[in-house]
């Protein structure tokens, strides 16, 4: 036992990669993930809203880029983040209640999580395109 | 056995010294930010493709700016106590840690008087 690193070579416990992948695991750093996102994503709020208060040339730059294809890939997948981090929202609420830890129900709940984030995305966009 | 002493554990305040104040306002703040963020949405879809004095009329409105000033409230004070999270889960050194505890509390305030300021401006009129 005299060459027991103590310092620097200690085990540590498994972490993401020894995990098979599991869609509860998944959607759990997704949630993670599209709160980044959106923190990152306050920016582009501010902008507009500074634009909109500088005057109409400001204004009318910041709807040409939010207008832009790239623009409006970035706000559809801004949708879609905070969409998403809403339902998972709801499933942490969910289990604040103690509710929801079954095999099959948590399985749901992350199903849930993920159809619902795109279809209330898709939804939010057809609305938006019929507004127009 | 505990080494607590009485009052130590009826005020509850655990090592953090702040108790579940963290996690219970990250529960508050959510649930405003369900409702409000649903405004928010139905907001910029009333926004988009518009020219700038719709945009400007809309959004100076009463009921929409004071919609937008508490999703900026309650969203950014949100943002923050998730990021402090992240921060406190992969940044185990104090070097990197305390700076980065310490942005993202600049980087809230920024963007959250920023959005306030902005939404304030066109509704006095400017």
């Amino acid at each position: 036992m005299t060459d027991v690193d103590l310092k620097g070579k200690r085990p540590l416990s498994p972490h993401l990669q020894i995990y098979r992948p599991m869609l509860t695991m998944t959607m759990s750093i997704v949630h993670r993930i599209t709160g980044a996102a959106l923190y990152f994503g306050t920016v582009l709020l501010a902008y507009w809203l500074i634009a909109l208060a500088s005057g109409p040339e400001a204004f009318d730059t910041a709807q040409a880029i939010f207008g832009s294809w790239i623009g409006r890939l970035v706000l559809f997948g801004y949708t879609w983040a905070l969409l998403n981090h809403m339902l998972g929202g709801f499933r942490h609420f969910i289990w604040d209640f103690g509710l929801g830890f079954g095999e099959q129900e948590r399985e749901w709940l992350a199903r849930l999580t993920l159809g619902g984030g795109l279809i209330l995305t898709a939804l939010v966009w057809i609305i938006a395109y019929s507004v127009l | 056995m505990t080494m607590k002493t009485h009052m130590k554990s009826v005020r509850g305040l655990g090592s953090a010294h702040s108790g579940t104040h963290h996690f219970w306002m990250q529960r508050v703040t959510a649930t405003a930010n369900v409702f409000l963020s649903i405004a928010f949405i139905i907001i910029l879809i009333k926004a988009a493709g518009s020219d700038y004095e719709a945009a400007k009329a809309l959004v100076a409105s009463p009921l929409v700016a004071i919609a937008m000033i508490l999703f900026v409230v309650s969203g950014i004070y949100h943002m923050h106590l998730g990021m402090q999270v992240i921060i406190e889960d992969y940044v185990h050194t104090e070097n990197f840690k305390i700076p980065l505890v310490m942005g993202n509390k600049f980087f809230s305030i920024v963007i959250g008087l920023s959005c306030i300021y902005a939404v304030l401006t066109l509704s006095f009129g400017g």
